[in-house]
């Protein structure tokens, strides 16, 4: 076998995986988009954009996203710097913290519809000390503050895990010596954090942001359980046209709608974050 | 003023006791080395001197002003690393005056200063550069930059040379010497490397098994050992020695030998170096095992009463192995240890 073309033969098979479960879909689903009637057409575009609703779901998700992500940042950076200075017992709370991500989000809503609702936790608990008279719905119409709240905290409780692990990675590959330099040249602890460990993480903070602002645009089912149609989304949106409105051209539109800021967002974040050309990270 | 005064300083980690009852001054502007195998506590007695490590007991004072509490950057020390930890996300520039910049100098200041020390270690050139664009010496000259930026009283190098290649490692070595020397700081250097030691030091700190087992000027350590470690550690090839005894009234002999010594009358050890010795008609009598030509003398490996000894001759005697070859040691040259506290005896 020739040794040049040993590479290409090893990755064909994922290639091919790729583009037959992938590419082909994706293909079929941006054609769906594009037509009306089996023309050519921006009308689906015109049409879910136009629709009452979209200006609210974009509003949310975006609102979503940027109450949710920095918090889960800061919360993450925190976590994996703790992680890191810990000497035992480091395994056993990492597993811990990231217990979250092995439940799925539908039931992350779920749990907390449960603390949230009429019977939940939290009105027994207020009931309890006094706080309330009787049980009230706090996931009501009238209480849109308190529904984006919820889904907000049960967003970091659930998927903060997955910009930590990726940070945890990121901050053990940092030489020790790099610290000891800063520290004996006269850096604080803080100024460590910002002028060592921030820069050297940059790969990572990359990562960890990108996956994590892509899946809040995606966010979907813990709203569903927590906000139902009080809090509209745009996957919440993208669903209904699929599967109540059985219009699976709007439906295609939505999705590319959803990519395309999806896109949008990577390009900003990998450009914010970049490595300055020469520097080695 | 920056004398550094390390007094009754003592270091465990858990069980283990890297450093015992350390007493060491260092002069102003002094050129100190602390010499030692690995694990034998040197970088240890750096790291507590620079505040990156806590002793268990003791003190350290710079300068009149005792130090072991306050942390690295209020200690008026600089420091060179191993592996240099220059920043690979900053420039040359803003690695070299990050000590700077941490004391928010204004910037001219930073500017002369950095413009400065990289004159002086020749990398005004590449002040833009980023680490990963540099070889292994640019860095090490940032490294260097970066502490004589500070202008500190105390620079302190931890094996600052031991990642370049045999020939940039000379060439730095004499660079170092001479840069040090001009910026009149009190110099702390650890090093395994005793030639490093030799040619750079004012003085030289022999560490072993956490102790410091003499302290004084290379040539006091090479010609008068104060422990036979140190002799046996010091010299490539070290010291040789060979057992004594008394025959009274100052009188050893050693391997059949007649020699004058110390008037202790007990067995010793007798040590000499094996450039110490000339061929002659009276000496030790050795066989020859080994024979390496090394250009500028002749290594002859040989056996005095089964034991091993070397000996550094001249290269054009023409010797061969198995040849009986008698060995004169120099008289003023000779060395005795007591072979049960291992110190040097007079």
């Amino acid at each position: 076998m020739n040794a040049r073309y040993l590479p290409y033969l090893l990755i064909l098979p994922v290639t091919l995986f790729l583009c037959l479960f992938f590419l082909y879909p994706f293909i079929l689903v941006a054609q769906q988009a594009f037509s009306v009637d089996g023309g050519w057409s921006l009308k689906n575009f015109e049409d879910v954009i136009g629709y009452w609703k979209f200006p609210i779901s974009f509003q949310n998700t975006m609102l979503l996203a940027a109450a949710v992500v920095p918090v889960q940042l800061a919360l993450a950076l925190l976590m994996a710097t703790m992680v890191n200075r810990m000497k035992k017992g480091r395994d056993l709370i990492l597993y811990v913290w990231t217990i979250p991500l092995g439940i799925s989000d539908l039931a992350a809503g779920i749990i907390w519809l449960a603390i949230f609702e009429q019977s939940g936790f939290l009105n027994s608990m207020m009931q309890a000390v006094g706080a309330i008279d009787r049980p009230t719905n706090f996931l009501s119409y009238q209480n849109p503050g308190i529904v984006f709240l919820a889904i907000a905290l049960a967003e970091i409780w659930r998927a903060t895990a997955i910009m930590l692990v990726i940070l945890v990675a990121g901050i053990g590959l940092i030489p020790k010596e790099y610290y000891e330099a800063a520290e004996v040249f006269g850096a604080s602890p803080w100024k460590r954090f910002t002028r060592v460990t921030l820069p050297l993480l940059r790969p990572s903070l990359q990562t960890a942001l990108v996956l994590r602002v892509i899946l809040a645009f995606e966010i979907f089912a813990v709203v569903a359980a927590l906000g139902g149609t009080l809090f509209p989304v745009l996957m919440g949106e993208t669903y209904a046209y699929q599967f109540d409105l059985l219009n699976n051209g709007a439906a295609a539109a939505m999705a590319l709608i959803i990519l395309a800021i999806s896109i949008a967002f990577t390009l900003i974040i990998m450009r914010a974050l970049r490595v300055p050309k020469g520097a080695t990270i | 003023m920056a004398v550094i005064e390390i007094k009754n300083v003592a270091k465990r980690f858990g069980e283990y006791q890297a450093l015992h009852d350390i007493n060491l001054t260092i002069a102003d502007q002094e050129f100190m080395v602390l010499l030692g195998a690995s694990g034998c506590g040197k970088s240890t007695l750096l790291r507590i001197i620079a505040g990156l490590e806590t002793a268990t007991e003791g003190e350290v004072w710079i300068g009149g002003k005792r130090i072991d509490h306050l942390p690295p950057k209020d200690r008026g020390i600089a420091m060179v690393f191993q592996n240099y930890a220059v920043f690979p996300h900053l420039t040359v520039f803003e690695n070299i005056g990050f000590g700077l910049r941490m004391q928010k100098l204004p910037n001219d200041e930073v500017t002369r200063r950095v413009e400065r020390t990289a004159g002086l270690m020749h990398i005004d050139q590449l002040l833009k550069r980023y680490s990963g664009e540099l070889s292994g010496g640019q860095r090490q000259r940032v490294a260097v930059a970066r502490a004589l930026a500070m202008e500190p009283d105390v620079i302190l190098m931890d094996e600052p040379l031991s990642n370049l290649d045999a020939l940039l490692r000379m060439e730095m070595r004499a660079e170092l010497k001479g840069v040090l020397a001009e910026s009149n700081t009190t110099a702390i250097y650890v090093t395994h490397d005793q030639v490093e030691a030799m040619s750079m030091a004012d003085r030289i700190s022999v560490m072993h098994e956490g102790r410091i087992v003499q302290a004084a000027s290379p040539i006091d350590v090479y010609r008068d050992p104060a422990e036979r470690f140190v002799a046996g550690f010091i010299g490539n090839p070290p010291m040789n020695f060979l057992d004594a005894t008394p025959q009274g009234a100052g009188q050893f002999l050693v391997a059949g030998q007649s020699f004058a010594g110390p008037s202790a009358n007990k067995p010793l050890e007798f040590a000499i170096r094996p450039e110490d010795m000339t061929l002659s008609e009276t000496g030790l009598t050795a066989t020859a095992k080994v024979v390496e030509p090394l250009g500028a003398h002749l290594l002859v490996t040989c056996e005095v009463e089964g034991k091993l000894f070397r000996a550094v001759l001249d290269s054009d005697l023409r010797v061969s192995m198995g040849d009986t070859l008698t060995l004169a040691p120099m008289q003023d040259r000779i060395r005795w240890f007591d072979p049960d506290t291992q110190i040097a005896v007079k």
